[in-house]
């Protein structure tokens, strides 16, 4: 084994990697809540499908795709390894197990992760499969053509179904991100009595804020575009 | 004060084991948790039972032998150590389970007696520490800022009872092993072998089965000694660096 792969497969290694796909992913999530605010404009979807149509077409933001869909990938390859390496140090539980003074979401980081990826591959297949393979009709801005990705958005956010599983969804992003966030940082090592507690309040701010936003799109879609 | 003990008694190491459950009667607010311990096992030894068997040592919270998972809690319901724990705590009539440490990398050898010489394995893991010898050193030598050195200190604190595994839910040695790494790494006298202890100990942490750190907190929360969560992040700094500058390849 090289040293390289040595530090990686070795428990802080792999902690590594956890942190370091979780930070992107964060930078990930800032990007894509800013891009899709565009869906509150009352425009009828023309900044949100000409910004969609840079994001899939523009090379800069296709490396940041790929980076993306590694990030996504290796994290939740990585918490599977981490995952089966803690739970086999301990082969016989409690008997009695007492409420530990520590969040719930950082005892079940995992149960959130699963729930988080359903949700981001019935998401990819409402949204990103669509706008790549799908049949989506076009609009024409200034005389250029454009898919109408809105028109999907809008009709994928009648069904109540729909709105109320991304709410739910977003409050897991939240929960993992009142958690993961902070814990990110502590892994790089980065625990300082001066950034520390900024931190963990930027950190505290970001898991309430971003899924709000993020959350406030499909209920936004249902009852304007009704 | 009267009481139920749940206790974990297995004969040996590949015994099943179970609870067993205890009456005790006539224990006094000021005995010591260890001490109603010995007066069970008193009992127990008059009727020809096998008393039940747990670690202890000095009996001061200094040693880190004793253990016991009690109602749920490495070292009980207080922050400190089995053998600085009263039964005042308790309340009359009140159902106490002892269990074992759990984990991988602390076998049980018999009841509530673990095997912790993992924790021996990765101090050994860490190797020697160069220092000077010859006469007796002036005061202030070597120096060494009194912040740096208070810090040192309070990672030494640790006994290595092994609270920190018992309560961590993925029974991780982190803390234990990042208190060790980080004591040596501030002091000037473990400079020479910095890099390779980081790297050696944690191989060694790894190989004896003991999990990873999840950031929850609980090791910090349990430890009787109070090590900080920020050796962890030391660790971690340590174990980068040292893999990245290392000769080792």
């Amino acid at each position: 084994m090289s040293w390289v792969t040595k530090t990686l497969s070795s428990t802080i290694g792999r902690k590594l990697i956890m942190a370091l796909t979780g930070l992107f992913l964060i930078l990930f999530l800032t990007g894509h809540v800013a891009g899709n605010l565009q869906l509150f404009k009352s425009d009828g979807g023309e900044a949100f499908n000409i910004y969609a149509h840079f994001m899939t077409t523009n090379p800069a933001v296709k490396l940041l795709s790929y980076l993306t869909y590694i990030s996504i990938i290796g994290h939740v390859i990585f918490s599977i390894w981490l995952g089966s390496t803690n739970r086999a140090a301990r082969p016989i539980g409690y008997g009695v197990s007492t409420p530990p003074s520590t969040t719930l979401s950082s005892r079940n980081m995992g149960i959130l992760g699963t729930f988080i990826l359903i949700f981001i591959v019935i998401h990819m297949q409402t949204f990103w499969y669509q706008m790549h393979w799908g049949d989506v009709p076009f609009v024409t801005y200034d005389g250029v053509e454009y898919k109408d990705l809105f028109s999907i958005v809008a009709f994928a956010f009648q069904n109540e179904l729909m709105v109320i599983g991304y709410v739910i969804a977003m409050a897991f992003l939240g929960f993992h991100l009142s958690h993961g966030f902070a814990s990110a940082f502590q892994t790089l090592g980065l625990n300082h009595a001066k950034y520390s507690p900024a931190i963990a309040l930027i950190g505290k701010i970001y898991c309430i804020v971003v899924p709000i936003l993020f959350a406030s799109m499909p209920v936004y879609i249902y009852f304007t575009q009704s | 004060m009267k009481l139920t003990l749940k206790i974990w008694r297995q004969k040996n190491a590949s015994d099943k084991g179970g609870f067993v459950t205890y009456p005790i009667d006539g224990i006094s607010t000021d005995m010591s948790f260890l001490e109603m311990m010995d007066v069970l096992n008193e009992e127990l030894a008059i009727k020809g039972q096998d008393p039940v068997h747990f670690d202890h040592d000095c009996r001061e919270g200094i040693c880190g032998m004793c253990s016991l998972y009690i109602n749920g809690h490495p070292h009980g319901p207080q922050q400190t150590t089995t053998c600085q724990l009263h039964m005042r705590t308790f309340s009359d009539g009140e159902t106490i389970t002892i269990e074992p440490w759990r984990a991988k990398a602390f076998p049980v050898v018999k009841d509530l007696v673990v095997d912790r010489g993992s924790f021996d394995r990765i101090i050994q893991a860490g190797g020697y520490v160069n220092v000077n010898t010859g006469g007796v050193p002036d005061a202030n030598e070597i120096p060494i800022p009194k912040r740096v050195a208070d810090e040192a200190f309070d990672s030494a604190t640790c006994i290595g009872c092994g609270a920190c595994v018992a309560a961590c839910k993925n029974a991780s040695a982190m803390l234990f092993t990042s208190a060790k790494i980080s004591q040596l790494a501030m002091l000037p006298q473990g400079q020479v072998e910095r890099m390779s202890r980081a790297e050696k100990m944690v191989a060694q942490m790894d190989e004896e089965g003991f999990g990873a750190c999840t950031n929850t907190g609980a090791c910090e929360a349990e430890c009787p000694k109070g090590i900080s969560l920020t050796n962890i992040a030391r660790m971690n700094r340590e174990y980068f660096s040292a893999s990245l500058k290392s000769e080792n390849v």
